[in-house]
């Protein structure tokens, strides 16, 4: 809980100038640790990703040739995919804000003792596996689950239709898995709203759907941000929603990165897809935190 | 009744959202007793006879072990790093601590999958077969992040006033890190170690990239839900559940406790 809070938040008090050289023994390790292991890894697949095969013809042996036409070849191969990923994730982003926004205001405003209770009820089903919570919803959504059986006796699905297999069951499994990632942020960014600012919104005679539009939700919109960004990030990377849930024609950018790299063994078309992904994320999130007015992520 | 749901709306709404949170919890659960031939799909009768033989299914305890190992080392290494890392962004000022905070953000920013793909690249070309200590390796670069901005909220909503009574009671710097300041971000800590250890057990994609034939218990699910994933599993999911729920119910006991005195 309190990362959310502090993802949301800029650290406040800095003071107190101490030796000079103490911050950066105390950095060094652990930046060593990322420099080795995230930012040299980045570098040595962006490297990777203009290699072609070798001379040799041997299976998963590629020399550096600089050849920057694989970026061109990698999309095209994975356009479908690609818009996919972002489609899927962009569903699951908006159903999840609107599962986790009225569930974090609850929380927030209306749950009086019973706040820190219910927080850890929204954080709980987490604690399972992300992979048997999948399994799971395969489960509810199939032929023989709950789901199937009142939709078919509503009519709404035909005797033959199901769930599983489909569009639907991915973006579902999507939707459920990344939810804390959305509740946790909102519900730090409105549970610091001085709950006057509300009574003086409504001392000016705003209505009560006024003072949403107007203060409520304007004060809550870093947890907006935040939230829409933790869930959409690992929500657009993801495949393994596509592969328990979805068929072949749901297959996500994930899935052709994890295909390219074990399958066919070709590192230098899922070095650059990954790098595509990264840049698309990268840039979309940047536009988005400049729309949205606050910076304040770290 | 009109009335009560229009004022109770926003209750009634969260009250179905838990419902939805908890609908595959109590699947995972009450198949855990299911009397599941090889496949645990349908219902086919209770029994504890899971509960009993939690290792009965092949590797299933294999693998929980391996994802106990691995958890417990990057959690232990993560927890330090990261700690070290938000004592010198919460307390010092220094040349360079925007780009810190970059690179602290940067690996939460990255897609899983870019992250492990990248790993394993590094150590295919550097001639490093993938297993053990690469995935050690992996989780503590994921999990540092989380550490930092964990704890580092938790020195932020220090009261200063505290470090500074200490120091007019003739406390050294030294002392009253020691028996101040730590002990006050000590539960920041804490809660820090619980997230990266969930983190790391939980964690699939980037394993699966940087573990080659090592199995661990979110791999042995994925593996085995193509041919049916034994009720064995259920057991474990719902153990860990449990755990964790305790652990964290007892930690939120114990601060309100203390706050109380």
């Amino acid at each position: 809980m309190a990362f959310v809070a502090a993802v949301t938040k800029r650290s406040g008090a800095v003071r107190g100038i101490k030796r000079p050289s103490t911050p950066y023994l105390l950095l060094i390790p652990g930046l060593a640790w990322l420099f080795m292991f995230f930012i040299y890894p980045l570098i040595n697949l962006a490297g990777t990703s203009t290699q072609t095969p070798a001379d040799s013809g041997e299976v998963g042996v590629y020399v550096q040739s600089f050849r920057f036409a694989n970026y061109i070849d990698a999309f095209s191969g994975a356009r479908e995919q690609f818009l996919r990923s972002i489609i899927y994730a962009l569903i699951a982003t908006l159903l999840a804000l609107a599962i986790s926004y009225p569930l974090a205001y609850a929380i927030a405003f209306k749950s009086g003792k019973w706040k820190n209770l219910l927080l850890v009820l929204v954080v709980a089903p987490f604690f399972t596996s992300f992979l048997l919570r999948t399994v799971a919803w395969k489960q509810i959504l199939g032929n023989e689950g709950p789901v199937v059986a009142v939709l078919k006796f509503l009519h709404i699905l035909g005797p033959q239709a199901g769930l599983t297999a489909s569009a639907f069951a991915v973006v579902t499994g999507m939707t459920y898995n990344f939810l804390p990632f959305m509740t946790l942020p909102l519900y730090a960014s409105l549970e610091r709203i001085d709950p006057r600012t509300l009574e003086a919104s409504s001392d000016l005679y705003a209505n009560g759907i006024t003072t949403f539009r107007k203060v409520t939700f304007p004060l809550s919109l870093p947890g907006v941000v935040a939230g829409t960004l933790l869930t959409f990030i690992p929500a657009a990377g993801d495949y393994i929603n596509a592969t328990l849930l979805g068929n072949p024609r749901t297959k996500m950018i994930g899935n052709v990165i994890e295909a390219r790299f074990f399958d066919i063994v070709d590192y230098p078309t899922a070095a650059a897809l990954s790098f595509m992904l990264m840049a698309a994320i990268l840039i979309m999130v940047m536009v988005y935190v400049r729309k949205a007015g606050t910076e304040e992520l770290v | 009744m009109k009335r009560w749901l229009s004022k109770n709306l926003i209750k009634v709404y969260a009250f179905l959202a838990f419902v939805y949170l908890f609908i595959p919890i109590a699947y995972t659960m009450a198949f855990s007793f299911n009397n599941a031939g090889k496949s645990n799909l349908t219902w086919r009768g209770f029994t504890f006879a899971n509960w009993q033989n939690p290792c009965g299914a092949p590797q299933v305890c294999n693998a929980l072990g391996n994802s106990l190992k691995i958890g417990g080392i990057a959690t232990l290494i993560a927890t330090i790093l990261g700690t070290m890392i938000a004592f010198a962004l919460g307390r010092h000022r220094f040349r360079g601590r925007s780009a810190v905070n970059l690179l602290i953000f940067l690996p939460m920013a990255t897609p899983e999958i870019v992250l492990g793909a990248s790993l394993l690249a590094m150590f295919l070309n550097l001639g490093i077969n993938p297993g053990f200590w690469p995935t050690v390796i992996a989780h503590v670069m994921f999990c540092i992040s989380f550490v930092v901005v964990t704890v580092k909220a938790r020195i932020a909503s220090l009261d200063p006033k505290l470090e500074e009574a200490a120091m007019d009671l003739y406390a050294t710097e030294a002392e009253t890190f020691r028996r101040v300041t730590l002990p006050l971000v000590m539960p920041g800590i804490f809660g820090a170690a619980l997230l990266a250890f969930s983190l790391s057990f939980d964690d699939f994609i980037i394993t699966n990239f940087n573990s080659g034939t090592l199995t661990t218990f979110p791999k042995f699910v994925y593996i085995s839900s193509a041919r049916g994933i034994p009720p064995q599993a259920n057991v474990i999911g719902s153990t860990m559940f449990i755990l964790a729920l305790a652990i964290v119910l007892a930690g939120q006991f114990v601060s309100s406790r203390k706050n109380r005195v």
